[in-house]
């Protein structure tokens, strides 16, 4: 039924009961196995969806959840996302397209992201970048051969006081010196993760002396 | 070491605080959300926040009781509170300390400022990048909802409000409140051309307030020790309370210091930072982000409040003070601002859009010892049809480090073109896009 509801795409119950009965079999495609993204997610995007009293509000959260899926957002999970939001695949392509942290094409499994902004700059951040540069053989938007790393330079990312600094998927990694680099790229190849990323942020910690006081 | 009562770093500072919201309970947490709701008329709370002096600590410093008492009164639809947790000014780091380490003293705030007006529903708008930001956040909501501080009636008082973390996607533009709105919505970042602002036509159109996170970490403790107390502390009456400052750059210990505002930059550099890292003076200092003019050593003695860095011709922003050793080069330092407004334009008002991309190009011109000493003119020329042309304060933004640089080293330009021409390189490259 026609309702002003479905013209500025309100998020109704009704679609989101309809999302867990899985309609979407337009866009099965094989990034995804036998099942469509949404199919994947269905419970996740309920939740995510269920947050907004306007659907589209949820299309970056959901292009997170494609993102989380393949490494980048595929074509069909962005027509899938187009199709659940009520959106055109335009609509869903042009927002993308506007923000940096969604990459359109594949990248390594470790995206190496390094802050060459004027802070991190004034402590040494091409250093840090040259340094990848040779250790890796990769510079900024290429990919090791292997599929492991991929390197990017990047604009300000929150951690000045801590520079240089650089991200490696979800984590930060700060006070760069070229042992801690090492140090991080040997533990990302043998387990997957460093115990030397950042934990929740403080700086300058408070020495023991300054707790006293 | 600080000689004078920390307030929004107090708990974190504790040694074994981890945030919790155990721990954030026995600190007196979540006391004044108990001693508002239901007790206090919202409009009350608006009016002690208003007493209190308390002004935006984003960047704008636009006071927050005034910023509230803008929503319509007698409108009935629903209202929205946004928290600007987009801290993406290079030299700020503030926001990801106040979050990741004192959550709860954040939701605190959110839920106060909801009931002030009349908000259910609020979104923390927080910026891509911070992902162990975002967690913490979602866990201490989850904490807050079971101990029935947020959610469907609050502490019995019938009150609801939802918080819900929303992460942006690594747009430095969505930390304007219009932009934030924008993309909160789902759509590419641009920021909307004002009026109508945000109180009354904001997220989906509904009265809306944006807020800072330092803004709303402050809220708690205002109500709990009274607007008197606040607005006694910094350099009332215009700058009050406390500001988290950002050290950063070439300076012994950077990192966020909580001082009372009005506190000399000579002051928080040498003491609380511990002075330059090497035995270099000091040649250059940013106040208040990458957005506010440099500012010399002369200006040493500036009070850091909104006021007193206006009048030394720079701005207060969103208190992120950088600091350059002697030997940096001032060119240098505002090209690579500039490459970072440069690749952060939205692309809406043209004369951002492709001024910004000039800009970089001849700077680059002339660091390449390739320029002219007619680009001074140039450079010139197009900042000032930069700013102010621009549908929000980017346009302003991006030109100030290549104002002030030419205005305090226009000595360096000067030397590097000259270099240029003794060199007999007359023929600039071609400059294209790159």
């Amino acid at each position: 039924m026609w309702s002003w509801g479905s013209v500025i795409g309100e998020t109704r119950a009704a679609d989101i009961r309809s999302l867990a009965a899985c309609p979407l079999r337009t866009y099965q495609h094989q990034d995804y196995g036998r099942m469509t993204f949404l199919e994947k997610y269905k419970d996740e995007i309920a939740d995510i969806l269920s947050r907004y009293p306007v659907m589209r509000s949820a299309l970056i959260p959901l292009l997170y959840v494609a993102q989380r899926d393949q490494g980048y957002v595929t074509e069909s999970a962005m027509q899938e996302i187009a199709h659940l939001l009520r959106l055109t695949p335009p609509q869903v392509y042009e927002t993308i397209t506007f923000y940096t942290m969604f990459n359109l094409k594949p990248v390594g499994k470790f995206h190496i992201q390094v802050c060459k902004s004027l802070m991190c700059a004034l402590v040494g951040s091409d250093t840090v970048i040259e340094w990848i540069n040779l250790k890796l053989g990769i510079a900024s938007g290429e990919s090791t051969a292997d599929g492991l790393f991929s390197l990017s330079v990047v604009e300000c990312l929150a951690a000045c006081g801590t520079g240089p600094m650089m991200q490696i998927n979800e984590d930060y990694y700060e006070q760069l010196t070229e042992g801690k680099l090492d140090q991080i790229l040997a533990d990302l190849r043998s387990t997957g993760t460093s115990p030397l990323k950042s934990g929740p942020f403080m700086w300058p910690e408070p020495a023991p002396a300054e707790r006293d006081a | 070491m600080p000689k004078h009562e920390l307030i929004l770093l107090k708990n974190m500072m504790q040694p074994g605080y981890t945030g919790s919201l155990t721990d954030y309970e026995k600190t007196g947490g979540y006391q004044a959300l108990r001693n508002t709701l239901g007790k206090i008329a919202p409009a009350d709370v608006t009016t002690i926040v208003r007493k209190s002096g308390l002004r935006g600590r984003g960047g704008a410093g636009f006071p927050t009781g005034v910023k509230w008492g803008f929503l319509p009164k007698d409108y009935q639809g629903p209202r929205y509170l946004c928290c600007n947790a987009d801290e993406s000014e290079p030299g700020t780091f503030k926001d990801r300390q106040l979050m990741e380490r004192d959550p709860h003293q954040v939701l605190e705030g959110i839920v106060l400022a909801c009931y002030a007006i009349g908000s259910e529903t609020a979104y923390i708008y927080i910026r891509g990048e911070m992902v162990l930001g975002s967690k913490i956040l979602e866990q201490a909501i989850g904490e807050a909802r079971v101990a029935g501080y947020i959610g469907k009636n609050i502490l019995g008082t019938g009150i609801t409000v939802d918080v819900w973390v929303h992460r942006g996607a690594g747009a430095y533009i969505c930390g304007e409140e219009t932009a934030l709105l924008e993309s909160l919505e789902g759509k590419r970042g641009l920021p909307r051309i004002k009026p109508p602002f945000p109180a009354t036509h904001g997220l989906y159109n509904k009265p809306t307030v944006v807020n800072n996170v330092e803004t709303l970490a402050n809220l708690p403790h205002i109500i709990t020790r009274g607007p008197d107390w606040f607005a006694a502390i910094g350099s009332p009456p215009k700058s009050t309370g406390t500001r988290v400052f950002c050290v950063s750059g070439h300076v012994k210990r950077p990192g966020n210091y909580e001082v009372p505002m009005g506190m000399t930059v000579r002051e928080l550099v040498y003491e609380y930072a511990g002075g330059m890292r090497s035995d270099k003076p000091m040649k250059a200092f940013i106040p208040g982000g990458a957005s506010a003019p440099f500012l010399t050593p002369a200006h040493l003695d500036v009070k850091l409040d909104f006021e007193h860095v206006a009048a030394a011709g720079s701005m207060l922003g969103s208190g992120g003070v950088t600091v350059m050793e002697e030997g940096t080069s001032m060119v240098w330092a505002a090209l690579r601002l500039m490459e970072f407004f440069y690749h952060e334009s939205c692309g809406k008002c043209s004369p951002c859009r492709e001024g910004s991309s000039w800009l970089v190009q001849t700077m680059r011109r002339i660091l390449a010892k390739r320029g002219r000493m007619e680009d001074l003119e140039t450079l010139l020329d197009l900042c000032k049809n930069i700013a102010g042309r621009t549908v929000c304060a980017f346009g302003d933004a991006e030109v100030a480090p290549i104002q002030s640089t030419l205005k305090h080293w226009r000595q360096e330009y000067v030397d590097l073109i000259n270099e240029a021409e003794a060199a007999n390189l007359i023929r600039p490259e071609p400059v294209g896009r790159h």
